[in-house]
């Protein structure tokens, strides 16, 4: 317990630290444009992937699930649509890029640090944490909520093709049912969770890393920790932020 | 000038660095020898302030260093260039980008300025055509010389090298060796290398301190080393056979 709540104290420093003034704006500002670039343009491949097969099999599940009379078919898109934005954009897809995401910044800067990377920058007067993690967390703040937008629009899209090729809805069917009852504000509640999450995954990827002592074995196991750790975090998040955003 | 003053480090309890008093002097190549293990380098990292101490002081000038905050030190290290075992250079960035790197942290300079003093720094060292590779594509050797680049680029006031000549090879290392010396000489540098290098002690050991378990056993120059009465500094200097030999052959 005592070593949680160590880990938890020394993680708040850590951010202390991330959030000072940096040394020189400009520095920070090209770097911040490198992370968007490796962090967010990498992303879209995979996101775009995943959303497309999700909103495929979520509409083929809802269809085979719901196969009554009763039922009218175009609640297939609506709960498509729900299902992808409420849950699937935000919470799933924040999951995948803790896997992705998260290793690659603890892996990134861990291997900085048993490098003597992290003690070059310190000797030199810059704030090692700042430099290397604040850029990250502006750059998924920012573009995390880009890629929840594509996700949900290549998983209403991945619902459309699936479920008019496979013939369980019509396409007019699909498409009235993803316009029937729209609450906007869904949208605005995937994008705050998103933005939750993104912090979430940089900051305790990052953490993770710069804190490695070791070798490439240390490394290898902070990168673990980096997906775990996060992945908890979030679905722990999730059901905070529901309960917050949508009671 | 660097002095440390009755230095004590510890960790976890376990003493690494006992009651450490040295003088580093201006212009000169100050050497700490040791073997592995005898806290050569958590001395070096505790004068630059990578590791906390846990009593005496360090003082860069008539400036306390230890008892500073990172935002005072910053000023101190500004005038600090520092060549890492393993170079320590940025992974993601070219030599060229390398050596840029503390200019446009520390500097105004216009775009012309920092490349041409990249350049100057990188012909200093010897590396030429090289502006546009990645560390991975370097050799050893080559690496360090462009951590000694990137070191130089604001012309330090103080130079600490980490074991300059691990893994390199002797002919490689001599040169990395003169380097260091030539450097200190040019700028006034007050240089401080770690390293358990014989050649390197003989050739630019202008002052030289001998740590065992933590303990500074002797100080003295490249001339005295030699004929020295201290046991293990002995011990250490004529380990291998070579060494022996010519000990032997000289009388």
């Amino acid at each position: 317990m005592l070593r949680f709540l160590g880990q938890v104290g020394m993680y708040f420093l850590f951010m202390k630290k991330v959030f000072s003034k940096p040394e020189k704006a400009s520095v920070y500002y090209k770097q911040t444009i490198h992370e968007f670039a490796s962090l967010g343009l990498t992303s879209i491949g995979i996101i775009t992937i995943i959303s497309f097969f999700m909103g495929a099999v979520i509409t083929l599940q809802t269809a085979y699930n719901t196969d009554n009379p009763i039922y009218p078919t175009y609640l297939i898109g609506l709960g498509c649509r729900d299902s992808i934005i409420l849950e699937f954009s935000s919470t799933v897809a924040a999951l995948i890029l803790a896997g992705k995401v998260g290793s690659h910044i603890a892996s990134e800067i861990g291997t900085m640090r048993v490098t003597e990377q992290i003690d070059a920058l310190e000797i030199m007067g810059i704030n090692s944490a700042s430099y290397l993690v604040l850029p990250k967390i502006i750059a998924t703040l920012c573009f995390n909520p880009v890629l929840t937008l594509i996700s949900i629009s290549v998983g209403i899209f991945g619902g459309w093709v699936a479920g008019t090729m496979s013939g369980v809805i019509t396409s007019e069917n699909f498409i009235y049912g993803i316009q029937y009852a729209f609450i906007p504000y869904y949208i605005t509640y995937s994008l705050i969770k998103t933005v939750f999450f993104a912090f979430i995954i940089t900051s305790v990827s990052s953490f993770q890393g710069y804190y490695v002592s070791g070798g490439s074995l240390e490394v290898g196991r902070s990168s673990t920790k980096a997906v775990v750790y996060s992945s908890v975090l979030i679905l722990l998040f999730n059901v905070i932020l529901t309960q917050l955003l949508l009671s | 000038m660097i002095s440390v003053k009755n230095l004590c480090k510890s960790f976890q309890g376990k003493p690494v660095l006992s009651d450490i008093s040295v003088d580093f002097e201006t212009g000169k190549t100050n050497l700490i020898i040791g073997q592995s293990g005898s806290g050569k380098t958590v001395l070096l990292k505790s004068i630059i302030g990578l590791h906390e101490i846990d009593s005496g002081e360090i003082w860069y000038e008539d400036t306390l260093f230890n008892n500073l905050e990172f935002e005072e030190r910053k000023k101190i290290r500004s005038e600090i260039g520092m060549l890492f075992q393993g170079s320590a250079l940025f992974d993601s960035l070219t030599v060229e980008q390398n050596v840029r790197f503390p200019l446009d942290m520390f500097t105004d300079n216009s775009p012309e300025e920092k490349t041409e003093r990249v350049n100057f720094c990188l012909n200093r060292v010897n590396i030429v055509n090289s502006n546009k590779l990645y560390p991975s594509e370097l050799s050893g050797g080559m690496k360090k010389r462009v951590a000694i680049a990137r070191a130089i680029a604001l012309n330090p006031k103080y130079l600490f090298c980490d074991e300059p000549n691990s893994g390199l090879d002797p002919v490689t290392a001599i040169l990395i060796d003169e380097l260091i010396k030539e450097l200190t000489e040019e700028y006034s540098m007050t240089t401080i290398v770690n390293t358990h290098d014989m050649n390197s002690v003989i050739e630019i050991g202008e002052k030289i301190v001998f740590i065992q378990e933590g303990i500074k056993c002797w100080e003295g120059n490249k001339n005295e080393v030699l004929n020295s009465d201290c046991k293990p500094l002995n011990d250490f200097v004529f380990a291998n056979s070579l060494a022996k030999r010519i000990k032997s052959a000289s009388g």
